[in-house]
């Protein structure tokens, strides 16, 4: 049954299909009637075992996705129960030798670290998108759609060293104290987030529709008013998201940041100060922690995690209520 | 009574890098008329519309020769005012642009760019345009709602009313009237009638019917060339030429 249905979609295929059609006459096999239009018995069976190799490939990627959840969450979430959600989040009290945990320090120091770094890259990366959609000729485009992805390309720990031995001693020199800050940390994250801005809002911005361009310069509108009061308002959706990319990877990255922040485990009270964020927090105190104190370590990971999602439903919600304003 | 030319094109000729698309048109386009542009996909009616305010500029390599006149001034003379232009030669696409922002923020695009802020003015505009693009009765009640959830038919017309809001002397309109039904047709057809007392219309269309209905004059382009160019009916009663007659009648294109 399956073979005949199989075999009549080919047969309707082919039938349109006059180059087809042609190639079967050279190769002879057209004369010998419609049967080769029916699949063989092995062809079916070939077809069935890359369709189950294709489902197979699908469950070990969420497998591993939801292993790994159930994992963080059976390790940490006991941990957060003992101490408190309240005290776990908030508390700035953290001596985990002494069972001590609070991790409101690094809760603040991640949230700052992601907010100081956006605050430049964001705007920054949004004029270079605009630059890139709507100004730049198409030769300099592709030189610098090409180096953008080479900065995405760049390995964190390269800019984590480049801001170690770069970054941290300028500051150092003519601003002042250690030089491992968060000021360092916002301007390296910032350089490694400034791709994922340019390439999303550089997409939402070609994505506006030629028309609108058109009407409004017909309107009588210049091409930077066309750019401000339609074009990017008209991509705002995009930009969201591309922003809230950006703030996902910024409050993800480790290595670079734990090279140029100092780790301090305190709240920082100007630029200059070090922080320790809760990546940071994991990444340093992983190989010797044990018990609770590795509990802790998962249960800030469960934090970080959560805190991901979060961000996903708000880009959810984000493209949903770009496609009703656009009303498609 | 003969009246005023507003617009006038000579020997005009455009160029895509390397291919021709208009061989030296001339035309007079009068005032308070609808011109009507007929011709088979390709042949340069659009092109040619597109001239008339300088929208084919933004195509990369696009290049012109010969003059076009709006009034007495050469509109590809050094330091014409492009933005002027545009504002007194308004355009209507064949598929209706509306912004992604309210019906009421479409209209007030145009007089917002051209510097009126205040709220007053803007709403005396918005309902004026609005009622001239025979729209009004139908959106006073939901003016803040986004456009885009309009129907084709009054999309057409909002964007017809947006381009009224800057006061055009001319409106273009190519092919406004394509992707519209048959009853929005007649609407957008009636309007136009109306338009004409105070406007002068060019207008492009693939639609014999509708060219020999709304228009007073019809050019009929074929391969770049202004094949003929007449009164509505003599053009279709007694054509000149000979491919006049057989795309007139449906023999191609």
């Amino acid at each position: 049954m399956n073979g005949i249905i199989g075999g009549e979609i080919i047969a309707a295929k082919q039938h349109n299909n006059l180059e087809g059609k042609s190639q079967f006459l050279q190769t002879g096999r057209w004369e010998r009637g419609w049967g080769f239009l029916w699949k063989s018995k092995a062809e079916y069976i070939s077809e069935s075992l890359v369709e189950k190799l294709l489902m197979l490939s699908a469950v070990v990627s969420i497998m591993a996705l939801l292993l790994i959840s159930v994992f963080i969450f059976s390790r940490g979430v006991p941990l957060i129960a003992k101490v408190g959600l309240g005290d776990f989040l908030f508390s700035l009290e953290w001596r985990p030798t002494q069972g001590v945990f609070g991790i409101g320090a690094m809760f603040i120091g991640s949230l700052v670290l992601t907010l100081a770094s956006l605050v430049w890259a964001v705007p920054l990366g949004l004029l270079t998108a605009v630059f890139m959609a709507e100004i730049a000729p198409p030769p300099l485009i592709r030189i610098m759609t090409c180096m953008v992805n080479l900065l995405a390309g760049i390995p964190s720990v390269v800019y984590g060293f480049f801001g170690l031995v770069i970054i941290v001693p300028l500051i150092r020199n003519y601003l002042g104290g250690t030089g491992m800050s968060v000021l360092a940390g916002a301007v390296i994250l910032g350089i490694m987030i400034l791709p994922t801005i340019i390439n999303i809002s550089q997409d939402a911005i070609q994505a506006v529709p030629r028309e609108y361009k058109e009407s409004s310069l017909a309107l009588g509108a210049s091409h930077y008013q066309t750019i401000g009061r339609l074009i990017l308002p008209a991509a705002s959706s995009g930009i969201i998201t591309a922003v809230v990319l950006a703030m996902g990877r910024a409050i993800g990255e480790t290595m670079a940041v734990v090279m140029v922040t100092g780790n301090a485990p305190i709240i920082p009270d100007n630029l200059l100060a070090p922080l320790r964020t809760m990546t940071s927090n994991i990444v340093l105190e992983m190989g010797y922690a044990a018990g609770d104190h590795q509990a802790a370590l998962f249960a800030t990971g469960a934090i970080l995690f959560i805190f991901i999602l979060l961000l996903n439903l708000v880009l959810n919600s984000i493209r949903r209520a770009g496609k009703r304003y656009a009303g498609n | 009574m003969e009246k005023a030319v507003k617009m006038k094109s000579r020997e005009l000729n455009l160029f895509y890098g390397n291919f021709q698309a208009l061989y030296n048109i001339n035309m007079d386009i009068e005032e308070n008329r609808v011109t009507a542009l007929i011709g088979p996909s390709g042949c340069g009616k659009s092109s040619f519309l597109r001239s008339l305010n300088r929208l084919n500029e933004l195509i990369e390599g696009s290049r012109i020769s010969g003059e076009v006149f709006l009034d007495d001034s050469a509109i590809y003379e050094k330091g014409i005012n492009v933005v002027e232009l545009r504002k007194k030669v308004g355009m209507v696409f064949q598929k209706p642009a509306v912004f992604p922002m309210s019906i009421y923020e479409n209209v007030a695009y145009g007089p917002r760019i051209h510097g009126i802020k205040r709220r007053g003015e803007l709403d005396e505009i918005v309902c004026r345009s609005l009622q001239s693009a025979n729209l009004w009765d139908e959106v006073k009640d939901r003016l803040h709602v986004p456009a885009r959830q309009m129907s084709g038919g009054q999309q057409q017309r909002l964007v017809i009313a947006r381009v009224l809001a800057v006061q055009p002397e001319v409106i273009l309109m190519d092919e406004p009237a394509s992707a519209l039904d048959p009853i929005s047709t007649a609407r957008l057809e009636e309007l136009i009638a109306i338009l004409k007392t105070r406007y002068t219309i060019v207008i492009v269309t693939h639609n014999m019917q509708q060219a020999a209905r709304v228009s007073d004059y019809t050019g009929f382009f074929l391969d770049g060339c202004l094949l003929e160019f007449n009164r509505t009916e003599e053009l279709f009663l007694n054509p000149r030429h000979n491919k006049t007659e057989d795309y007139i009648t449906g023999r191609f294109g």
